[in-house]
């Protein structure tokens, strides 16, 4: 069985239909790119998946377990299925080693060495380990972000939410942010990924859902999407990022 | 200038600076509890409790506190309940002051972007524990250059408490004048302690807020 299986789910925002009957099951250990326009759903989903948008009908499954339905705790979900966001979302107060051992100490009670050495050794993983002491405000946005994700590694999740984490970064800051995405990828990391970069989802995804306004129009393997996408719709999509037949 | 006058009246003084100094301390600190209790039942909008803390607000915003003190020490005896000075004292700078508190730090609160709430949400952190150690700091660190504005506002309100037979320095500055007629002297020696208890206050206000700052802004 899959490792999360999405079910005919529809979320609405007052008469805006933002996810309008999505499927997919995302299995252990894949990797699975949603792509498509801004406002086609893709940001909600995993929003709806980490429970920080209610869903109005469908359900979602995540490891056997319906956490959709009433009396779901979140709290113990989200433990298991972590989220990183395009705004880093670091803890401005928090140096970067307060901000990753946080949660294991409070939400998973690992003593507090623990958390450290096993903080030191993501950091030391990721090439930040002189960062340590540091505050988010003395960090580059890339940095940033590795440090973000990180901080939601170190609760071992089974599945990693990646919502468009490079699309605040300069280009620079974008490669050693997907490298970090890439080597978890190679590492077996479950990881459903909202991104922009299109030479990147060719890379790591396993599988590239396309969505538009709030439904699934086309999943297949990267190579199939971008040389021989199956609809009208993605091909349009994909012509937009290339410059060889641009009008000028 | 009668200086053995100032000389003499000093430990008078000290002594009442003494009693400003702790009711006004225990008042500040009671409201800024009762302003934290405030602002977290707005700040998570809950049902009924919302609607009973913004009429105090309301209330305790737009009353002097010369009538509250006078509610509380000679209105509250007729229903029974009799209240040393220093104690009506205290509640009533906590009842002034805990809406301004309240205010202070709901508006810190706010101005912590909700996606920092959804991020520790996302980590498995329970909304106590978010509320704990990611947005609390947050606001606080915000709204403390409004906190020490307001815990020297609540100092100079205790200048009313001699209205209702508390011996704080505003009390034995009365209560010489009526004596000893040493205007220039008495006035000279209130001002000169009050400003001994409130400039360290506004000093460290003053660095607090550039702290914020650089916390803030970098730097």
């Amino acid at each position: 069985m899959a490792l999360l299986q999405i079910k005919n789910i529809t979320k609405n925002f007052g008469d805006v239909v933002a996810l309008d009957g999505v499927s997919l099951d995302v299995e252990a250990g894949e990797v699975v790119v949603l792509l498509g326009p801004s406002g086609c759903g893709k940001s909600t989903l995993l929003r709806c998946v980490n429970g920080l948008e209610e869903i109005n009908s469908g359900e979602i499954i995540f490891d056997g377990n319906n956490i959709t339905a009433s009396g779901t705790d979140w709290r113990l979900v989200r433990q298991k299925i972590g989220m990183v966001f395009q705004s880093y979302e670091l803890f401005p107060h928090l140096n970067v080693l307060e901000n990753i051992i946080l949660s294991p100490k409070k939400v998973l009670k690992v003593p507090a060495e623990k958390a450290v050495r096993e903080a030191e050794t993501l950091l030391a993983r990721i090439g930040l380990s002189d960062k340590i002491k540091a505050f988010p405000r003395e960090l580059s946005g890339g940095q940033k972000q590795r440090v973000a994700i990180v901080r939601s590694l170190i609760m071992h999740p089974r599945i990693l939410l990646l919502d468009e984490i490079t699309a605040a970064l300069d280009p620079e800051m974008v490669r050693e942010v997907l490298d970090v995405v890439l080597k978890l990828a190679k590492g077996g990391q479950t990881l459903l990924i909202v991104t922009h970069e299109m030479e990147f989802a060719k890379v790591v995804a396993d599988r590239v859902v396309f969505l538009d306004k709030g439904k699934i129009v086309e999943i297949s393997t990267p190579h199939e999407f971008f040389n021989e996408p199956k609809t009208e719709r993605a091909e349009k999509f994909l012509n937009i990022f290339k410059f060889d037949n641009a009008n000028i | 200038m009668d200086m053995n006058f100032i000389l003499d009246s000093i430990p008078i003084y000290g002594k009442a600076a003494w009693l400003t100094l702790w009711t006004g301390a225990a008042g500040i600190i009671l409201s800024f509890v009762t302003g934290f209790i405030c602002a977290l039942v707005q700040y998570f909008k809950i049902p009924y409790a919302r609607r009973v803390v913004g009429m105090y607000i309301e209330l305790s915003r737009n009353t002097p506190l010369l009538i509250q003190l006078y509610f509380l020490y000679f209105g509250l005896p007729k229903l029974g309940v009799m209240l040393s000075g220093e104690t009506c004292a205290v509640i009533g700078l906590t009842f002034l002051g805990g809406s301004y508190m309240a205010e202070a730090i709901r508006s810190g609160l706010e101005s912590v972007e909700a996606i920092q709430f959804q991020s520790g949400l996302s980590l498995g952190l329970s909304k106590s524990q978010v509320t704990r150690y990611i947005i609390s700091p947050q606001a606080f660190l915000t709204a403390m250059p409004a906190l020490l504005a307001n815990a020297v506002f609540l100092i100079k309100e205790t200048s009313l408490f001699s209205a209702i037979a508390v011996k704080d320095l505003m009390f034995v500055a009365l209560y010489q004048l009526g004596n000893v007629y040493k205007t220039e002297e008495i006035f000279l020696i209130l001002i000169g302690f009050y400003l001994l208890i409130l400039l360290p206050l506004t000093i460290i206000a003053g660095i607090a807020e550039r702290r914020m700052q650089r916390v803030k802004y970098g730097v």
